[in-house]
């Protein structure tokens, strides 16, 4: 009976209520995947999307007594005193020195061992490289720095050699001059093995055949690898550059920095994160101020990463979107 | 084929084993240290071959409970959040890898926009505020209960998983949620399994939202009691001296001491890390990339 009323109704209404009807059928049709939904959509919405609304503070004078909405609103007053602040101007060129940097200095870093690691041919000899590189990239930053200033420290291993031979000791660490140099170094250490296996997965679906031809027609390793090898991971790599220039605001390495910098290079490393960091939790700052620095730096981030896609498209290698 | 091997490879293996030396020694020189006699490192010049052999540090560490306290909080959050991230992931990649999931194209921009857009620290914090979780284990949990690159690694795979499996299953009368349990689930093992993995390193080494949301130190775990051992001189930020003290406080622990407590914090990671290492060239992390 209800059956034959379900197909009975679902042949004869003509236009947008069948629509209607067989949309509400699929949704019926899913409703258990619907279920398996609940629990995802309830983790963006409350730790993603809620959070999100809390921005608007940004343009209010927050305060804990009248929370979000009582709190009243100010304009553009966080945003103003962002730029006259004199250290703002320093701290947001450290995060676009360091960040620029990460994608001149270390972006190229796994694409050329990734390349070198493809001339070993014993399996067992890669795959101790392999190991050894990337192992480090499963240590947390608090870890890592541990182990790097141990090892860099005045007392150090490093100092140790360095003394042994007669050289004059260097402290890494201490000093503003070579800071930078240092967080490009250690990142390099802790990720680059890391980033070798994502391209050493784009090299192993090259079609061998293409190798043997080429060496057929004569060419010689490195031109194997400049002419076969490169061109079939350059798309990965370019994907990866847009996903990096567009997170250029967030690029600068938050974790790394949190855990090795100090008072004494804050004038070479301090960036936006660990500024809003300190004015927040150290310095008792206003949330609205640092809720105002953290949009400023979503909305350079946004125009980076069009801008870096458009330029990617340009260069003929797809890009993202 | 065969080829001559002549000078490049030498070069190759060069740079390699360099490499390979500058990642090694540093660690090598950690667990050295660790166990070894404050004494006989002074004598040396160098400390790179042990001389001394030396438990003092980790009987020490290990003599207040502090530290087993902090391998507890991590252990709980490892396991507990580990158990909820691959249980949301897979559950909710499931449903998205549904072609006809009604909406589904809404929910993976929503998703999406996620990874581009966030509210920032101020925000996330007041909102983990609002839910009563600060000073509590679940806010070392909850708020990264889904990581987006691993949802979307399971979303690639699930899609890969053949219909016609699920379809005789279906006809039998089974729904959504008995096919993921009985079908699909069984045969995702060894993607599930990875990602689990990856999600439990990432637990391990949380020290982040411990340090925004937790103050009471009973409940630090690993990875924040190693940092306020090593960088004490954080804490000192308003202090006019602070630029100077930082070389003087990394005396005041003894050397020994702190590198036994990292190489305790490192020891799980070291575990896991032969299993996890198997996953690397299955390729998984490269479909994310593709989408």
């Amino acid at each position: 009976m209800l059956e034959s009323k379900l197909n009975g109704a679902k042949e004869s209404p003509p236009g947008t209520k069948r629509t209607t009807n067989i949309v509400a059928k699929h949704v019926w049709e899913a409703r258990y995947l619907y279920i398996l939904l609940l629990p995802l959509v309830a983790y963006y919405v409350v730790f993603h999307y809620y959070p999100m609304y809390g921005i608007i503070i940004a343009f209010k004078e927050y305060s804990f007594s009248k929370g979000i909405l009582g709190s009243p609103w100010v304009g553009l007053k966080q945003f103003e005193s962002m730029f006259s602040l004199p250290q703002f101007i320093d701290v947001l060129k450290n995060t676009l020195i360091l960040a620029a940097g990460r994608i001149v200095i270390e972006f190229p870093i796994p694409i050329i061992f990734a390349l070198l690691l493809n001339e070993v041919r014993r399996t067992l000899t890669k795959r101790f490289y392999q190991t050894v590189f990337t192992f480090p990239h499963f240590l947390s930053w608090v870890i890592v720095s541990g182990i790097l200033i141990n090892f860099l420290s005045d007392s150090g291993v490093l100092n140790q050699l360095l003394q042994y031979v007669g050289l004059p000791k260097i402290n890494l660490l201490m000093e503003p001059s070579s800071f930078r140099g240092l967080l490009f170094g250690t990142s390099i250490w802790k990720e680059m093995g890391w980033g070798t296996i994502i391209y050493l997965a784009a090299i192993a679906g090259i079609d061998p055949a293409l190798y043997e031809a080429a060496s057929i027609d004569g060419a010689n390793r490195f031109q194997r690898m400049l002419r076969i090898t490169w061109p079939s991971i350059r798309s990965t790599a370019a994907v990866l550059f847009i996903l990096q220039v567009g997170n250029i605001m967030n690029g600068a390495g938050f974790d790394q920095i949190f855990n090795m910098y100090h008072p004494g290079v804050y004038e070479v490393s301090d960036i936006l994160d660990t500024f809003i960091y300190r004015s927040t939790f150290y310095e008792g700052g206003s949330f609205s101020f640092s809720t105002a620095v953290g949009v400023f730096k979503s909305i350079i981030n946004c125009i980076l990463l069009i801008i870096a896609n458009l330029a990617v498209k340009r260069m003929g290698q797809g890009g993202l979107m | 084929m065969v080829e001559k091997r002549g000078w490049p490879n030498v070069v190759i293996h060069l740079i390699l084993i360099f490499v390979a030396v500058l990642i090694l020694v540093p660690m090598y020189n950690v667990v050295l240290i660790s166990f070894a006699d404050p004494g006989a490192i002074a004598k040396q010049a160098i400390y790179l071959i042990p001389t001394s052999f030396d438990l003092s540090s980790y009987k020490y560490i290990f003599s207040g409970d502090t530290v087993f306290r902090a391998l507890g909080v991590s252990a709980i959050v490892t396991i507990v959040g580990t158990l909820i991230n691959i249980a949301l992931t897979t559950i909710g990649a499931y449903a998205l890898s549904k072609k006809h999931l009604p909406g589904k194209n809404a929910f993976l921009v929503g998703i999406l926009i996620t990874m581009l857009f966030n509210g920032g620290l101020i925000p996330i914090y007041l909102t983990v505020k609002q839910l009563g979780l600060i000073n509590s284990v679940m806010s070392m949990i909850l708020p990264l209960a889904i990581n987006t690159f691993y949802l979307i690694i399971m979303l690639t795979y699930f899609r890969t998983v053949p219909e016609a499996l699920e379809e005789s299953a279906k006809i039998d009368g089974a729904n959504d949620i008995q096919v993921l349990l009985r079908i699909v689930l069984p045969i995702s093992m060894p993607t599930i399994a990875a990602i689990t993995l990856f999600y439990a390193v990432d637990r391990w080494n949380e020290w982040w939202s411990a340090l925004l949301y937790i103050s009471e130190t009973n409940k630090f775990p690993m990875q924040l009691y190693l940092r306020e051992m090593l960088v004490d001189v954080n804490k000192m930020m308003n202090n006019a001296y602070a630029a100077s003290m930082a070389s003087e406080m990394r005396n005041t622990y003894p050397e020994g001491l702190k590198m036994a407590t990292v190489v305790v914090t490192m020891l799980p990671v070291m575990c896991i890390y032969p299993f996890l290492q198997r996953f690397f060239s299955a390729g998984v992390m490269i479909g994310s990339l593709k989408e």
